[in-house]
């Protein structure tokens, strides 16, 4: 697979992986609004191959503090995925789920990071499990780590794994209200040989060579 | 009244005195801030990953490598007057943002840093200064005329090095 670029793959099987994103967005908030026991309204999620100097400014700037999970994927495919929100959204789901227990503070106490934490776990959960529903694919997650930094800060690390195979990044952008509206964004990253796996499991013929 | 030119990820600019050079939230990423301090040229380019010759693409952006970034952004440096001999350097970031996942990624900051400094070693440009490692992001501001680089980061006091 010499010559194959990640970019090229993305841009050429882009409907797919909208449909995937679209897919696994909509599951992961179907399990948030089963947890939070409320009503969760969701607008269609945006997926965008977004290029990686830009990709704080999706955000609100690379210096928006955002709280961010990130977990391994392993099984038939291998890779990450990401889930982040803004640092105000994050202490809002943080509310609602210790059902009004959370402090009110600046920071995060131990105890919220761990609600945030299981918040995340559930969320990335389900968007894998229905990306593995949907391409018949074992797909199991690595334990979740949490980060909340600047957002430039924490795409890094998703970016330097893109970067290894193209100059963008893949990035699935879902809207959800309960009371306030949240951008959540969902950051996978498959493996190139995944990415392969993935589409063919769906009964596209992939061609990574060209 | 200077200005202070953005550097974007993977990207490299240069600048020349008032002016100064900023790369917002970096994290396992390198800024690597060079100047020559008799003319005041300075630059600096946020390095992304160690070694663009373990990379095999043809449309490569050089500035996303220590090994081709460090090297644009002196010859870019050259060209606007600066002399290599006199060129300092002081970088900063590397972080490890996840410190418990896999450990491909928990590295790859330190590997940004160890390759970033093999690269100045080579092109005999001193490191002066740097903030480097542990497991969060960092502004970083630098002035070519004073070599003054000033990192921030979520929750700490500002530092310059």
């Amino acid at each position: 697979m010499g010559s194959v670029n990640l970019d090229e793959v993305s841009e050429k099987y882009n409907d797919v992986l909208k449909e995937i994103g679209n897919i696994g967005a909509g599951n992961a908030m179907t399990a948030l609004s089963q947890m939070l026991q409320t009503k969760v309204d969701m607008k269609v999620p945006q997926v965008k191959l977004v290029e990686l100097s830009e990709v704080g400014m999706i955000m609100g700037g690379e210096e928006q503090i955002m709280a961010a999970v990130f977990l391994g994927v392993e099984g038939d495919i291998t890779g990450s995925m990401m889930f982040m929100v803004e640092k105000a959204s994050a202490k809002h789901l943080i509310k609602k789920v210790m059902m009004g227990m959370a402090p009110e503070s600046e920071d995060f106490t131990d105890m919220e990071l761990s609600a945030l934490k299981e918040v995340g776990n559930i969320i990335t959960g389900a968007y894998l499990n229905s990306l593995s529903t949907l391409t018949n694919l074992k797909i199991y997650p690595t334990p979740p780590d949490l980060q909340v930094d600047m957002a430039g800060a924490i795409l890094s690390v998703p970016a330097i794994m893109f970067g290894l195979n193209g100059d963008k990044l893949l990035l699935i952008q879902s809207q959800f209200f309960d009371e306030i509206q949240i951008d959540g964004f969902f950051v996978l990253i498959p493996d190139l040989e995944s990415y392969a796996k993935i589409l063919s499991s769906l009964g596209i013929p992939v061609d990574l060579e060209g | 009244m200077s200005e202070i030119i953005k550097v974007g990820m993977a990207d490299l600019k240069t600048c020349v005195k008032p002016d100064g050079v900023t790369t917002l939230g970096l994290g396992s990423c390198v800024g690597v801030a060079i100047r020559d301090p008799n003319t005041g040229i300075g630059g600096l380019v946020h390095v992304m990953l160690p070694d663009s010759t373990a990379i095999k693409n043809s449309n490569l952006n050089i500035a996303k490598f220590a090994d081709t970034g460090i090297v644009e952004l002196v010859r870019q440096m050259e060209a606007l007057g600066a002399n290599k001999s006199r060129m300092v350097a002081k970088i900063a970031g590397g972080a490890a943002m996840f410190a418990s996942s896999r450990p491909d990624i928990v590295q790859v900051g330190q590997r940004n840093v160890e390759a970033t400094v093999a690269v100045l070693n080579q092109l005999k440009i001193p490191i002066l200064a740097k903030d480097v490692g542990l497991n969060y992001g960092r502004t970083v501001i630098f002035y070519p005329e004073t070599g003054d680089y000033i990192i921030r980061a979520v929750g700490k006091p500002e530092t310059v090095i």
